[in-house]
């Protein structure tokens, strides 16, 4: 009794902060309109960010999520911002996972799980029925928990996705995969054993393979469920190198357990809590000032 | 408190263990005698001639199996051109899209059932089905009864290899806008092409070495099968016929072929093997 009391008053709590947010959006987005620069009620120096951010690539509007009966996310609304890494936290078994893959899908491979509720790309519903599922997926790629190369070569591995949506000749092909490699680091290791097995790389070259993989199609999301957690410390640091390089091009949401992950790479965080979006905000804010009692338990390792 | 003298224990532990090396042995040795039996008489009438001649009638000396060996492979040929894609489909259905729903429960019990049906049962039906309306044997209809028989098996070892490759390598397939189709045939298939190609290949042995189903349908020829849509000659069938025949010569031709279904379904089963410690 005593916990579903708490959820309600996360709930209510967290629905009021992001109508506030979305005001907010919407204020700043009239004056730069009218070009008037008045002072954001932050800091000075959150109003530059403010303004490059303006365009929202995702934006989640009442999503609830569904395994058979079990309710897995509850009314989640949230913003992603375009050419920035957003952080999705929370303790295990808190839909972290269950709401990033909403975005390309993927969920629907499983018969028992649905999906309810909102999710705008560029302004259009994916939960829509007449969305093109293989468009929407190549315009959101994906990065999994563990690395998962095809039984092919490495070369093919990066080829096949990009046969399939554009056509190549062979040496416009090469360029592209020698590209996508150069970008995902992994080019100087395996430029000599293109043909070799991708099965045969260690776990961290694999999983940056499927990065290459996933680039290829450039993207214009980039989907990463915990895309370190099965990896060593080494490979893992080359990864998240990699997201900073990335940002640039991509719109990247990144779900993590490690919260110091997430304090390094990425500019805004949501923090997660049985399926509720409890605080969304930028990450340095968020991390060292959080609005809500639970964040803030959860970050300073109270619980998790 | 008295203690229970362990020596009960100890010698119930010894009979049960002596019972079942006992038990393992005895079917080694079934098999080996079943080999050993079928090799010396057998391999006196494995020759050139063997191979190379058609069967002569009876008391006529010489004569191979010739005919008997291109029926046997025709039949095969014919029954796997049928049995293993749509094994293979039903397979798929069962693993990738009928997964957990009724329609491939059902499809499932119906197909360990399908695998229970003696063979002699589905070779009777097709004669009822297509032999009397035919009016004469068919090689064809002896290869379709051999299909029903190698269906169910294929479907399962599909069924089951396809479900050993993890979720994860279909999510990652999809993410990349992959069709499910696609997916299947060219990450699934081949993930798991091991045990598909087992699965075949024992699917071949067991059907290759069937007799009942061709009783009625395929039945028996002395002749080559110009023609597969007549009856026509088949390793087993001749084993069947040629070994109650009063001349020895025959008798010695039938363990030939019993030799030669033996030697080829052992050398399947034995490439399978290879395959599966192989594989990847």
């Amino acid at each position: 009794m005593g916990t579903k009391v708490k959820i309600m008053n996360i709930d209510s709590g967290n629905s009021k902060s992001l109508q506030e947010d979305e005001i907010k959006m919407e204020k700043t987005d009239d004056l730069d309109k009218l070009k008037i620069r008045l002072p954001d009620k932050d800091s000075s120096e959150d109003l530059d960010h403010q303004q490059e951010n303006k365009d929202v690539k995702i934006k989640v509007e009442d999503l609830d999520f569904y395994y058979d009966d079990f309710q897995a996310l509850y009314k989640n609304n949230l913003e992603i911002y375009s050419r920035k890494v957003s952080a999705i936290i929370g303790p295990s078994g808190c839909g972290k996972s269950t709401h990033l893959r909403v975005y390309n899908r993927i969920y629907e491979l499983y018969r028992n799980q649905a999906a309810k509720g909102k999710v705008f790309l560029d302004g259009k519903n994916i939960l829509d029925k007449s969305m093109d599922l293989m468009d929407l997926r190549r315009r959101v790629g994906m990065i999994f928990q563990k690395p998962t190369p095809f039984p092919m070569s490495v070369f093919d591995n990066v080829a096949y996705g990009l046969k399939l949506h554009y056509s190549l000749n062979r040496s416009q092909l090469e360029a592209k995969v020698e590209e996508s490699l150069k970008l995902s680091a992994l080019w100087d290791e395996v430029k000599d054993d293109l043909d070799k097995s991708a099965n045969s790389l260690s776990g961290g070259q694999q999983q940056r393979l499927c990065i290459a993989r996933a680039i290829a199609l450039e993207p214009e999301v980039l989907l990463m469920d915990e895309p370190t957690s099965a990896i060593d410390p080494v490979a893992t640091a080359k990864i998240e190198e990699l997201i900073e390089q990335l940002k640039g091009q991509y719109t990247i949401v990144i779900v993590t357990h490690n919260m110091q992950q997430a304090a390094r790479v990425s500019d805004y965080t949501a923090f997660f809590f049985k399926g509720y979006i409890v605080e969304f905000g930028k990450t340095d804010k968020m991390f060292t000032n959080p609005q809500k009692k639970k964040t803030e338990e959860y970050i300073t390792g109270r619980f998790g | 408190m008295k203690k229970r003298s362990p020596l009960t224990r100890l010698v119930i532990d010894k009979i049960i263990k002596s019972l079942s090396i006992i038990a393992a042995i005895a079917g080694i040795l079934i098999l080996l005698i079943i080999i050993k039996d079928i090799f010396f008489k057998g391999i006196n009438a494995i020759g050139f001639d063997f191979f190379t001649n058609n069967m002569r009638p009876p008391g006529v000396a010489g004569g191979g199996v010739k005919n008997a060996i291109y029926g046997t492979l025709m039949i095969t040929l014919v029954s796997t051109l049928i049995g293993v894609p749509v094994g293979m489909m039903a397979g798929v259905y069962l693993s990738e899209y009928g997964r957990n729903t009724r329609f491939g429960k059902i499809i499932r019990f119906s197909l360990n059932i399908m695998m229970g049906i003696p063979s002699i049962i589905i070779g009777i039906f097709f004669f009822s089905i297509m032999i009397i309306p035919l009016g004469h044997g068919s090689g064809y209809v002896g290869a379709f009864a051999l299909s029903v028989i190698m269906i169910p098996i294929i479907t399962k070892t599909t069924e089951e290899m396809l479900k050993l490759t993890p979720d994860s390598l279909r999510e990652s397939a999809l993410a990349l806008g992959i069709p499910k189709w696609k997916m299947i045939i060219s990450i699934l298939f081949r993930s798991s092409k091991s045990g598909l190609l087992t699965g075949i290949l024992l699917a071949v042995a067991r059907v290759s070495g069937e007799t009942a189903p061709l009783i009625f349908t395929a039945r028996y020829s002395q002749y080559w099968p110009d023609d597969l849509n007549r009856e026509t000659a088949n390793l087993t069938m001749t084993i069947y016929n040629y070994a109650g025949q009063p001349f020895d010569s025959m008798v010695e031709t039938a363990w030939g072929a019993a030799l030669l279904v033996m030697g080829a379904v052992l050398l399947l089963t034995i490439i399978s093997r290879f395959i599966v410690s192989h594989g990847n």
